[in-house]
């Protein structure tokens, strides 16, 4: 980056300083060249190396959406080389859970049975495994029980903490439980059947959410028109596919989704619904834009601002179709509205995640392995939530009244 | 950052409207209003229309308000003043009869009675619509229809068109002067006549401007003709509202283009000014008589002087006011210091406490939203340890008397900040729900233990809240910058550096306050790596800040941050620059009201200030300058910073985008009263 003012200087040496104390090797590695000092100054995270743990997020997402899922992890392993050992990483941190709790039971555990099946959310995962806490504890008073899920659910959200949907869930939980305080039952036993109920529910939410938005959405997907999509998404899926069921004529584009070719596997579930579909590399987008009449995403996450993190090339996809005056439309549930307010790209905790390029890297060359970026609001035209059709200043109205 | 909500044209989605929904061109609200306000006084208003679809002369109401109207029966008389008030005013007001009027033919009717004012409504009713009390649009309709004669298109388009017009211009009384226009002739024959009522805009505009329009019936002229009687009459019931009601017809009648006398203007103007709150006025005044309004319209004569007779401080008027600011209290700055300092022992109704916090306030030495908040609850608090109550008098009462002169006096010495009304509004509501059981020594403690409770609640706590929630958005390598002194920003600066976190610090700073200064002085006290520069080269500086942090001294519910004069400025070229704007307020300085611009409210400061320049010789001659008439001094002290240019607002809820202002007050406007 050039500086215009001259005060970049200060900036100089303050990143000369901080170089040469922190990261040495670096420095040794490549040589102090201006573009690597501007990245390294932008970077949040002064030490990526130490933090290079593969999303875990991403790897269940790719565990179950996976065209080509278990050699593609096997090779993914190969191309990240030295990260195997990072795996571990998750593990000292759940197991001195386990060793507070002083149980065999582990949230992690119980969180990871409920995430193997495909067609459950993160968010509701997560409950489900919160309620199995409520299930084994041996807490007798409100407050007992409070603390012990808040331990579980801080270790939840430790655990991944590139999962907003995970950290949400856990959080609007969280809420509901002490927001229904034992005051309002005459035990504790009713108070926990009660939350356990709940959490049970909450599954059936989630897929009720999906059936709310794939209605709500009708409305606005015409005879003729061509949706741009991007990515996986379950409800976009459960959108197009009850626009499908109501004979409405339409097709689709479907970007590649690189690395992980979520687009591939859409474009197989469209076209069993014998849906058009035109399969884009994502490269393609501005390209075939003029033809699309609407976008379509899903989001990871809705944060404050009314923004939508999601995955990698939707924040480009929105600008394309902002520049061009088309439609941006997220469909999301609303357990995955997170209490974050991103003011820029490099403003989250970054998910990373392994990319193959077919051909080896030469080891200097950076690689940018974050799997999502931030869309800001003013690009998003509306959210069709379980809420109803929202405009994306109306998140942080729903926000504020379900958190504070 | 891009503004957060971008204009969406083709973009906006395809929404189904469902019910009721105007056909494009007419605006949804308007023409009920239109109908009600202006066929009172004559039918042909439409012929008023600025948008000059002069072809329907007749008003005729839209077929669905006909059928709205039929159950409603003649509304009672409205006898009473506030009543009459406000329809008064709301027939030279548009954004007063907006309010004031029903969309309803109840309305409808009883303005047309008010008008009458008793005496000639019969007249007006029988001979406008027979069958009163009926369906009237309709029979309007009916009874208009052979006046239209050679007039034949779009009869309901030419008032909708009004309508929209009237609507959509902006409800402060300023650009309502703007409005009001006429054609020199009929202006003037307005201005004598005194008791016009809008009727006579209504007779001479056809005359002279539209030709076409003397096509009226003989029914109509009469209607007419009763009319302006009854309006006369009615005026002349009112007496005290002459020149209201003089200049009443004019803001109805068409704008035309010409221009008006410079003197006729400005008495619109502080005509428009005084009845920007027509409807409450009346009330207003019988519920507080000795209390000026804080945001008091200073370009109205008549209250001026009566609130001059009343203050304690003596203020000597600015000689060249600046013509735009009018409404703001523009005085001579530093004559009332020694002044009221000699009055001390004279003015034995105010406590010390206050008195001292207003002087200090009038010095300059408490500045800042905070620090002038809590140093005037405090004034509060040991006014309320001195007091007692008088005999045959309830705790309650007295002292809400009290502490609105206090109020009162601490406004003369400088205009209240948002901040500190609402903490008024507070101790306010506080006092009203004293229960009767407590005794006096028992209400105050609780009084007591409520300030001090607002005070570490909504403010001191509030600011940890913001300082723990902004310190999260600082980065290391970070390049932070900031505008004059807010001391949230202060605050959480000094404990990121604390946290160890590795940033930098731009102060801005500008003239004449320099508070910047202070700022840099205590933060580089600290350690903190610092760079000071200018208002003026905040575009050059700014392509090395990644985050931009403003105080703010309101945010008001469209997400307008009401700041120090500079920050839109700074906000504006950080926006240019995608650099993200965060404003940290404390949540009890959020406010319901709504502002577009800087003018309509703000403070003036001492134009000396911008005029002086300390330690140089060669201004002399701006010195001899701020003599000449033709040379205006605008000191403003605040303006509104738009909420496009604000990415992020830091409040003690938390991270909200300015969209979520709204939502803050109406979720916690009743907490801030019930704490």
């Amino acid at each position: 980056m050039w500086w215009r003012s001259a005060s970049f200087i200060l900036d100089r040496q303050l990143q000369d300083d901080a170089a040469s104390s922190s990261k040495p090797e670096s420095l040794s590695l490549s040589p102090p060249h201006f573009s690597s000092m501007a990245d390294s100054f932008h970077n949040p995270n002064p030490n990526p190396n130490s933090t290079d743990t593969i999303s875990a997020y991403y790897q269940t997402r790719a565990a179950h959406h996976g065209v080509v899922t278990s050699d593609w992890l096997a090779q993914a392993q190969a191309a990240v080389g030295g990260h195997g050992d990072d795996q571990a990483v998750p593990d000292p941190e759940s197991r001195p859970v386990s060793g507070e709790q002083g149980k065999p039971f582990c949230v992690i555990d119980e969180f990871n049975n409920w995430r193997k099946q495909p067609d459950l959310a993160e968010a509701v995962a997560a409950i489900r495994a919160l309620a199995a806490v409520i299930r084994s504890s041996e807490a007798t008073t409100m407050m007992e029980l409070e603390i012990e899920l808040k331990k579980a659910s801080d270790s939840l959200k430790s655990w991944d903490t590139t999962s907003i949907s995970l950290t949400a869930g856990c959080d609007i939980f969280i809420r509901y439980v002490t927001r229904t305080s034992a005051l309002e039952y005459e035990d504790f036993n009713s108070a926990k059947s009660r939350l356990i109920e709940r959490a049970e529910r909450f599954g059936e939410i989630s897929y009720k959410a999906r059936r709310i938005i794939a209605m709500l959405s009708q409305d606005f997907i015409f005879d003729g028109c061509t949706i741009l999509v991007h990515g996986f998404s379950r409800v976009v899926l459960e959108v197009l596919k009850t626009a499908a069921q109501n004979k409405k004529l339409f097709r689709v584009f479907c970007t590649e989704g690189r690395p992980d070719r979520t687009g591939l596997r859409l474009s197989n579930e469209l076209t069993k619904l014998d849906v058009p579909v035109k399969l884009l590399i994502d490269s393609a987008v501005a390209y075939t834009m003029d033809e699309v009449d609407m976008v379509f995403v899903g989001a990871d996450g809705v944060v404050e601002s009314g923004g939508i993190i999601n995955m990698m090339g939707t924040y480009q996809i929105a600008l394309v179709a902002h520049s061009m005056n088309k439609p941006v439309y997220v469909a999301a549930e609303s357990y995955k509205f997170a209490r974050l307010y991103p003011l820029d790209q490099k403003d989250m905790a970054p998910a990373l995640r392994p990319i193959d390029f077919g051909v080896p890297i030469p080891s200097r060359v950076e690689v940018e392995k974050s799997a999502r970026d931030y869309t800001p609001p003013q690009y998003l035209t509306l959210l069709f939530t379980d809420l109803g059709v929202l405009t994306p200043s109306v998140v942080s109205d729903e926000l504020i009244q379900l958190y504070l | 950052m891009d503004p957060r909500r971008a204009p969406r044209t083709v973009i906006d989605p395809k929404v189904r409207q469902v019910g009721f929904f105007a056909p494009p061109g007419r605006s949804h609200s308007a023409p009920p209003e239109i109908v009600s306000s202006s066929s009172s006084s004559s039918p042909p208003v439409s012929d008023l229309s600025p948008s000059g679809n002069s072809l329907s002369p007749v008003m005729i109401p839209p077929p669905r308000h006909s059928s709205d109207n039929r159950p409603v029966p003649l509304p009672p008389v409205p006898a009473s003043p506030l009543r009459r008030d406000s329809i008064v005013s709301g027939s030279y007001n548009p954004s007063d009869f907006f309010t004031a009027t029903s969309p309803t033919a109840s309305s409808y009717v009883s303005r047309m009675v008010a008008v009458g004012e008793g005496e000639v409504s019969d007249d007006v009713a029988a001979v406008l619509s027979p069958g009163r009390g009926l369906a009237r649009g309709s029979l309007v309709k009916a009874f208009a229809a052979p006046a239209v004669t050679g007039a034949s298109s779009l009869p309901s388009g030419g008032f909708d068109l009004t309508a929209v017009k009237a609507s959509s211009v902006p409800l402060s009384g300023l650009t309502t002067v703007s409005v009001v226009n006429l054609p020199p002739g009929i202006a003037e024959s307005n201005a004598e006549k005194t008791g016009g009522g809008s009727v006579e805009v209504q007779n001479d505009i056809p005359a002279s401007s539209k030709p076409q329009k003397e096509k009226s019936t003989k029914a109509e002229r009469r209607a007419l003709q009763e009319a302006q009687r009854a309006a006369k009459a009615a005026a002349k019931a009112e007496g005290s509202k002459g020149p209201g009601a003089a200049s009443a017809s004019v803001t109805q009648a068409k704008p035309a283009k010409s221009a008006k006398a410079p003197s006729q203007k400005n008495e619109n103007a502080s005509v428009v000014g005084s009845e920007k709150k027509g409807g409450d006025r009346a009330q207003e005044k019988d519920r507080k008589k000795d209390v000026p309004h804080p945001r008091m319209q200073y370009d109205d004569k008549s209250r001026v002087e009566k609130a001059k007779r009343r203050a304690v401080v003596k203020q000597t008027e600015a000689r060249n006011r600046v013509e735009l600011f009018r409404h703001l209290p523009q005085y001579e700055h530093g004559t009332q210091l020694p002044d009221l300092q000699s009055k001390f022992f004279q003015l034995d109704p105010m406590h010390p406490n206050v008195y001292k916090v207003g002087l200090q306030y009038l010095s300059g030495d408490i500045s800042g939203g905070n620090a002038r908040c809590v140093a005037m609850l405090q004034a509060f608090r040991e006014a309320i340890t001195d007091y007692s109550t008088p005999p045959e008098k309830t705790l309650s009462r007295d002292l809400t008397a009290k502490i609105s002169s206090y109020v009162s006096f601490i406004n003369e010495c400088r205009p209240l900040s948002i901040s500190m009304g609402n903490a008024i509004r507070f101790l306010k509501s506080r006092i009203a729900k004293l229960p009767l059981s407590l005794s006096e020594s028992e209400a105050k403690a609780s009084l007591q233990s409520d300030i001090d409770r607002f005070i570490s609640e909504k403010i001191i706590l509030a600011d940890k809240v913001i300082v723990k929630h902004a310190v999260t958005k600082i980065r290391d390598g970070d390049v932070l910058l900031t505008y004059g002194s807010p001391s949230a920003v202060e605050m959480m600066l000094l404990h990121a550096h604390e946290l160890g976190k590795q940033f930098r610090v731009i102060v801005v700073d500008s003239r004449p306050k320099l508070e910047g200064q202070l700022l840099l002085r205590r933060l580089v006290g600290k350690g903190l790596n610092c760079t000071y520069t200018h208002i003026n080269a905040v575009s050059y500086i700014m392509h090395e800040v990644t985050r931009v942090f403003l105080g703010a001294s309101s945010i008001l519910s469209n997400g307008t941050v009401y700041s120090r004069v500079g920050t839109a400025c700074v906000a504006m070229v950080a926006h240019a620059f995608r650099v993200p704007v965060l404003v940290c307020c404390e949540a009890y300085k959020f406010h319901e009201r709504v502002q577009l611009d800087s003018i309509c409210s703000n403070e003036l400061g001492d134009p000396e200030a911008i005029a002086k320049f300390p330690g140089r010789e060669e201004n002399k001659d701006l010195n001899e300058w701020t003599n000449s008439e033709n040379l205006q001094l605008l000191n403003l002290s605040y303006d509104a910073t738009p909420s496009d240019y604000v990415s992020m607002i830091i409040t003690d809820y938390g991270m909200v985008p300015p969209t979520s202002v709204p939502v803050i007050v109406r979720e916690y406007r009743r907490e801030h009263f019930w704490i």
